[in-house]
């Protein structure tokens, strides 16, 4: 089988190095079709992505984020249409809104601004999404593990 | 007995005994000294309980969705901003509502006169004086010294919406730099604001009396108290109270009307409020929005333009 150098196998468990786990939600008409194009095209990206679909940009509930970092996500990755292009006209011009602000609030808090990331990616875009991911990878792979302000430590009651 | 207590009740007397409405909502004197309760008045007979002084700290627009029937409030100028936000998203029927407008000078915060003189036994309010006999010891202190933090940047003392105006209005002093307290927050480093919100965070015990009292805290059910999916635990630590108080923030983003209900009716005095303007003074910063000033601005969150700033998405 043919193999890049930068290619991850993801069944090598002798590959002790540091891998985050990066919770991306993706929206079904643009990043998550272009997360697909990404694989079928054979793009390659790090397996740091545990991929969730959502709707719509505009579906994302700051509590969604919240959560994931509580539950103890490295990093969380939100994607979705391109602005213009929602697949429910305004869906991600009402979603830029509260992600700005969601961003601010998290870094004034004192959460690691490179935790949480956005972007918009278009279905056309699957080397695009490769290199998101990979950006997305390498920043919060320099943060370390979530220490974060949110995460619940010693699984603080929760189910896991 | 100041003029405006008397118009307040001469007016509520004439409302309930015209059949105008069916309760009004007011002060009335509380039976810890320097607080004053929440009343409803229902009769004409009973409209001398109400008060109207420094004491009078809750946002009385909290009760205004939860009583049925037509209503008259007290309101104040962060009353009257709530409820402009509350028209907005459908919480109130204008028809039923009827808006006695005052202006306010700012409220008491006890806790100021708490840290000096510990628990209050007694205390009067005199001409701007308030003297007080506290647990360990007595003490006069001027209005201006234990005027709620909220209250010395209030910028609408007097109501943006009302059916009748009762006493004088408040000059609303010019103020050199909005959110100074927000600026000097962001000026510090990411590791000094970290280790203050969670020194914050750790004195939070949950008891969710800040949502409570917020009169736009209105969710039939509250995030916290939801089981599928269940956000939070009962557990009481720094993550997860972070959690609780970032997710009310976000909720409130763009409708919070910084009337420091959430702030004063904290138990273990956690800085509340400097998250909620923190996102307020964001909202006004990158959307040019203030909530609840008119019925006819749309909230900041509900509507969007091409051009919003979009300098936090990803450099790939």
């Amino acid at each position: 089988m043919f193999m890049e150098d930068r290619q991850v196998n993801v069944s090598d468990t002798d590959n002790k190095a540091y891998q985050p786990k990066i919770a991306a939600f993706l929206c079904n008409w643009c990043s998550y079709a272009g997360a697909d194009l990404a694989g079928v095209s054979r793009f390659q990206y790090p397996a740091t992505i545990r991929t969730i679909r959502v709707p719509c940009s505009g579906r994302i509930n700051p509590l969604y984020l919240l959560k994931a970092m509580a539950n103890g996500a490295d990093g969380v990755l939100v994607s979705g249409c391109h602005p213009g292009d929602c697949h429910y006209i305004s869906g991600n011009y009402v979603a830029r809104r509260k992600f700005a602000l969601i961003k601010s609030l998290l870094k004034h808090v004192g959460l690691e601004e490179d935790r949480v990331s956005f972007s918009w990616v278009s279905a056309a875009e699957g080397v695009r999404f490769s290199e998101v991911v990979k950006g997305v990878t390498e920043r919060v792979a320099a943060l370390g593990p979530n220490n974060s302000v949110f995460k619940v430590k010693d699984g603080g009651g929760t189910d896991e | 007995m100041s003029s405006v207590v008397e118009e307040i009740r001469e007016t509520a007397r004439q409302l309930l005994a015209d059949g105008k409405v069916d309760v009004v909502i007011g002060y009335e004197k509380g039976t810890l000294p320097l607080k004053a309760t929440p009343c409803f008045v229902r009769t004409a007979q009973n409209v001398d309980k109400l008060i109207w002084d420094e004491t009078c700290e809750n946002n009385l627009a909290a009760f205004s969705y939860k009583i049925p029937g037509k209503k008259a409030i007290i309101t104040k100028g962060c009353d009257s901003r709530a409820l402009v936000v509350l028209l907005q998203e459908n919480q109130l029927v204008k028809d039923d509502l009827y808006i006695i407008g005052v202006s306010c000078q700012g409220v008491v915060d006890k806790r100021k006169i708490e840290n000096e003189l510990g628990e209050i036994i007694e205390a009067t309010i005199t001409d701007g004086k308030i003297s007080v006999k506290g647990m360990s010891g007595s003490g006069e202190f001027t209005f201006a010294e234990v005027k709620d933090a909220t209250c010395q940047t209030c910028r609408y003392p007097n109501p943006v919406i009302e059916d009748i105006h009762l006493g004088g209005t408040v000059e609303v002093p010019e103020e050199a730099v909005l959110f100074a307290d927000v600026l000097e927050m962001e000026a510090k480093s990411d590791s000094e604001r970290e280790a203050y919100f969670g020194e914050q965070m750790d004195k939070c015990i949950r008891c969710y009396s800040c949502r409570n009292a917020c009169p736009l805290c209105y969710c039939q059910e509250c995030f916290v108290d939801c089981n599928t999916p269940r956000w939070l635990t009962g557990g009481v630590n720094r993550a997860e109270n972070l959690f609780f108080q970032a997710g009310r923030v976000l909720h409130l983003a763009g409708r919070c009307v910084d009337c420091g209900t959430c702030s004063r009716a904290c138990p273990q005095g956690v800085d509340i409020r400097a998250l909620n303007r923190k996102m307020s003074r964001d909202v006004l910063e990158m959307y040019q929005h203030e909530s609840g000033i008119s019925e006819d601005v749309k909230p900041a969150l509900n509507v969007y333009s091409g051009d919003d700033p979009e300098a936090f998405l990803v450099k790939e």
